[in-house]
């Protein structure tokens, strides 16, 4: 299995994410860079966090019109998996390849902190290898990480049973404490907690790991 | 063309004498441009002409160390081929004229130190002192600034992507007008892949990369090497502004130049821009450098040469390639969208020569700008103090109400507040984060892991800088061996008031010649630092307050915290109870915050014990006998052990010692360590070994923290009454 890992120049994850699929998860993983057309043969994509373009304007406004961001749009429309990190799921929200839009933590700071979360739904290629109602804790670091979206897209995501994540104490504002969704066809995922940096049993929690290991029974399934 | 005059001469922070040194040096009067030259690099900032003569002073050789002072940063062996690059530096001057820019760009200045060696930085800690936030007039200014600063760092470290792990804040009148702010940065490289500043090889080119030259900055070093007046707001202009985006781009792009092999040599422009980089590259290379200022990268029409030697903007790079191979490296700035271009070439003549378009404008002797700037051997008399060596008569009318207190004051209140707006995980090495006594950073590429602590204590140095600096080092090294590193190496930051008063010259002298001592015997030299000097606002000097960094060798395993772990462990004090006679209660927090008084002197401090408790410390921790460890430092045993329960496990003790109960709780004797094991005849055995105590104090008891003295019961508190004021205090006094 090979995962794609895409770097921006403001990208700063990156390496973090490769790390945990090559050391943690033991698959294997390249890096895309942003002014590349191809995916090459990625099987899943990972949209790492980081501040894409610097990101002075808004949270993803400038990679939505990256060449690499054409070829990942193609890919999830075709099913392939994405992965959106923090400044990752920024960007697909940006892209319109998820609903609503992520603002200023309702604190107006950034916060950097390990929290629990909920998983709300394991039918998805993310979350396979969760239970149903496990609190993991998987860590936040964001100033813009409060999710919003207009009540239809909200009763839409829970009718449709697209909240992987929920905050168990919502440490910056999103609305119904949503933590990570999935796009309509469920092979996209955004999520604002970092999995990378819960997938080595030194970095105090290895809950992220799932994350990585449900994408690798997916795809191999596919396979 | 402008006159030279004698009020030019003055306005540029030149003596009469130095200006008579620029003149035989050049055989003829300076131009402008020259005399901005000169005034820069010989600011004290530039040239620590106040400063040089005593830091010979410290020790600088050691096992470890592959790079002492003189480079961007030192450098140290960790083992498996690679090394760490480390320094720290201070931006306190800029910080306080403007917190937010003034501490991002002091960030972005001590980042670029330490990827210019060719380093990728993997950490950095600040150490931070305000006046206090309450303070009746300075109050919410204080406020603002700790604010701005904070923010700042997190701006400027959160996007470049390096991980802020830990560091210190301390609040004390005398840092109203003046607050420090201090940032610490390490980083990793190869050993066979370290860069130095060096412009070698006649005719290879000189390349400008990075952000555009403006007119930020002019004069930022001198300014720092002035005192503060009402009128140093107006010197806003002279701090930059930092974009932290850019620097990303710069360090990616450098890295990957450097793996070409075409680059020779790399200098970042920090203070006095272009102008420092040009000549001290040309020094160390022993070599001489062209520049054509026209092909400066410019962000303003009109700058004069002048203008453009002298800008501090930030983000910039001077690199020197091997002829004939430039393509290879504009190739990977382009890359990564940077200006790169060649605005010079090295030449064999030994000489800063700047033209504009094509007409000199400066023309002088690389090595008398950069190595031979005047030093002086500043009068001094006895260290500047107005503290009585005697303190008042007190009494505790509720030690528990005492002990609240100080957990919920400035400086032994939680910082969380501070450092979750610090991103401290990215690059997924942090092992141990913000809150400890020492932050640990696995290593990927060696497997092993690194320990690293700040300290500093302007209190114990003020009474005497001797004694403070030497324990500033002694707790520096005890926090990072808390944590079961073997410290290594130091770095420093020497925060003091105008060395132009013999009063604090001599508390500059007496706190180098200490720290220097110390060093030696921690075995922890001194491979890098930063003299910071006038920070002074309208003739008030701060606290002498010498920072220490120092970076310890562990092998990667679980960190071991200082909070307690489970219940009914043994809580031991390795180190025994220790001693304080009244005098050295003066300088504690207690004195500071329950009796809002400071006098006496500092605690006493025997090295050789110190070293061993240390030994014993790492041994006990390496062995996995210690379910937790915390050493006692500010706040004494009480808060020490309260800290130890903040997490909700508490603790039942009895001391067995005869002095006063404010004495055995609240004195803040060195060489003492508190852990809790379920072993403690193997801490025992271990700490007999180095011939130190171990005190089995009680053991760990579920949300309560009792403790008696002989049998007499001293405190009892629910550890809940302690944890909310402690983790309230900062935010409450925030919202003043």
């Amino acid at each position: 299995m090979k995962f794609g890992v895409v770097v921006f120049p403001g990208s700063n994850c990156d390496h973090d994410a490769w790390w945990a699929v090559t050391h943690n998860l033991g698959h294997e993983a390249e890096f895309l860079w942003h002014d590349d057309e191809s995916l090459g043969n990625a099987d899943a994509v990972i949209l790492p966090g980081g501040f894409s373009y610097g990101d002075y304007l808004r949270c993803g406004a400038i990679a939505k019109f990256s060449r690499i961001m054409r070829a990942v749009e193609r890919f999830a429309r075709e099913g392939g998996l994405v992965l959106g990190i923090c400044n990752g799921f920024q960007i697909l929200v940006e892209c319109g390849l998820l609903p609503g839009a992520l603002i200023r933590n309702r604190g107006l700071k950034f916060i950097c902190r390990q929290v629990e979360l909920r998983v709300e739904t394991t039918q998805s290629p993310f979350s396979s290898e969760f239970r149903k109602g496990q609190i993991v804790r998987i860590p936040i670091a964001h100033g813009e990480g409060c999710y919003v979206a207009d009540p239809r897209t909200l009763e839409e995501l829970e009718a449709e049973d697209r909240v992987v994540f929920r905050y168990v104490d919502n440490p910056n504002g999103s609305l119904n404490d949503i933590a990570g969704i999935l796009n309509a066809g469920r092979n996209v995922l955004g999520m604002m907690p970092h999995p990378e940096r819960a997938s080595d049993p030194l970095m105090g929690s290895t809950d992220g790991l799932l994350v990585f290991r449900s994408m690798a029974a997916a795809l191999s399934l596919a396979r | 063309m402008t006159a030279i005059t004698p009020e030019l001469v003055a306005a540029h922070q030149l003596t009469p004498e130095e200006y008579e040194r620029i003149v035989r040096i050049l055989g003829r009067p300076p131009t402008y441009t020259e005399l901005g030259i000169f005034s820069v690099m010989w600011s004290e900032h530039c040239s620590y002409k106040s400063s040089r003569l005593h830091l010979k002073k410290l020790p600088t050789q050691g096992p470890y160390v592959l790079q002492g002072p003189g480079e961007n940063a030192g450098v140290i062996d960790i083992g498996g081929g690679y090394a760490a690059a480390f320094k720290i530096e201070s931006h306190n001057h800029p910080s306080f004229i403007e917190p937010f820019q003034g501490a991002a760009t002091g960030v972005g200045g001590i980042l670029r130190d330490i990827f210019t060696m060719g380093a990728r930085p993997i950490a950095v800690m600040d150490s931070l002192r305000f006046g206090p936030l309450d303070h009746p007039r300075a109050g919410p200014r204080n406020r603002r600034i700790l604010e701005g600063v904070v923010s700042g760092i997190a701006h400027y470290g959160n996007c470049f992507g390096v991980p802020t792990v830990g560091g210190e804040c301390v609040f004390e009148s005398c840092y109203n007008g003046n607050p420090l702010v201090n940032v610490f940065a390490l980083g990793i490289v190869r050993q066979d892949r370290i860069f130095y500043a060096r412009a070698c090889g006649v005719g290879n080119p000189v390349v400008y990369v990075g952000a555009k030259t403006g007119r930020d900055g002019i004069h930022g070093a001198s300014m720092a090497s002035a005192e503060f007046t009402e009128e140093s707001k107006q010197k806003r202009p002279n701090v930059q502004v930092g974009d932290p985006f850019m620097e990303k781009l710069l360090l990616e792009a450098c890295l990957e130049a450097m793996e070409t092999g075409a680059v020779i040599g790399i200098q970042d422009m920090g203070a006095a821009g272009l102008t420092c980089s040009t000549c001290e590259m040309g020094s160390r290379g022993g070599t001489g450098v062209e520049i054509e200022l026209a092909r400066v990268p410019q962000r303003e029409v009109g700058m004069t040469p002048y203008e453009i030697m002298l800008s501090e903007s930030q983000e910039r790079m001077l690199l020197v390639v091997q002829r004939g191979r430039e393509e290879e490296v504009f190739r990977i700035f382009r890359k990564w969208g940077l200006d790169a271009v060649a605005v010079g070439e090295v030449t064999g003549d030994g000489l800063l020569r700047v033209k504009h378009h094509g007409e000199v404008v400066a023309e002088i002797p690389s090595r008398a700008l950069a190595d031979e700037a005047p030093v002086y051997d500043r009068p001094r008399t006895r260290p500047f103090r107005t503290a009585p060596l005697d303190g008042p008569d007190f009494e505790s009318a509720d030690l528990a109400r005492d002990l609240i207190r100080l957990l919920a004051s400035g400086d032994l209140c939680d910082k969380r507040w501070i450092w979750e707006q610090y991103d401290y995980m990215v690059r997924t090495n942090t092992v141990l984060g913000p809150g400890a006594d020492a932050a640990i950073l696995r290593v990927k590429e060696t497997g092993t892991s690194l320990a690293m602590a700040l300290d500093g204590n302007g209190r114990y140095c003020y009474l005497d800088p001797r004694q403070g600096a030497r324990l500033a080092v002694a707790e520096c090294c005890r926090n990072v061996s808390t944590v079961g590193a073997l410290p290594v190496a130091a770095t420093n930051c020497l925060n003091f008031g105008n060395p132009e008063r013999p009063e604090i010259m001599a508390q500059l002298v007496e706190a180098i010649e200490g720290m220097g001592e110390a060093c030696a015997f921690f075995g922890t030299p001194i491979t890098g630092g930063n003299v910071s000097l006038y920070n002074e606002t309208l003739g008030e000097a701060v606290y002498p307050t010498p920072v220490v960094g120092i970076v310890g060798l562990m092998r990667t395993q679980p960190p071991v915290r200082p909070a307690f772990q489970g219940e009914d462990a043994w809580v031991m004090l390795l180190g025994g109870l220790g001693s304080c006679d009244s005098r050295q209660f003066g300088a504690t927090q207690y004195a500071k915050v329950i009796l809002g008084e400071l006098w006496g002197v500092p605690p006493a401090l025997d090295m050789d014990y110190e070293r061993r408790v240390q030994a014993a410390v790492r041994e006990i921790v390496s062995a996995g006998l210690a379910e937790s460890t915390h050493d006692v430092s500010d706040g004494g045993l009480a808060v020490t052990l309260a800290e130890c329960s903040l997490g909700g496990i508490g603790a039942e003790v009895d001391l067995r010692a005869d002095d006063r109960p404010e004495f055995v709780l609240f004195h803040e004797g060195p060489s003492r360590i508190v852990l809790s094991t379920r072993q403690p005849e193997a801490v025992e055995r271990i700490a007999a070994k180095y011939g130190v105590e171990a005190l089995v104090l009680g053991r760990t008891r579920p949300g309560v923290l009792r403790m008696r003295q002989r049998g007499r019961l001293l405190l009892d508190c629910e550890v809940e009454s302690l944890r909310r004021p402690w983790a309230s205090a900062l935010e409450l006094a925030l919202r003043g």
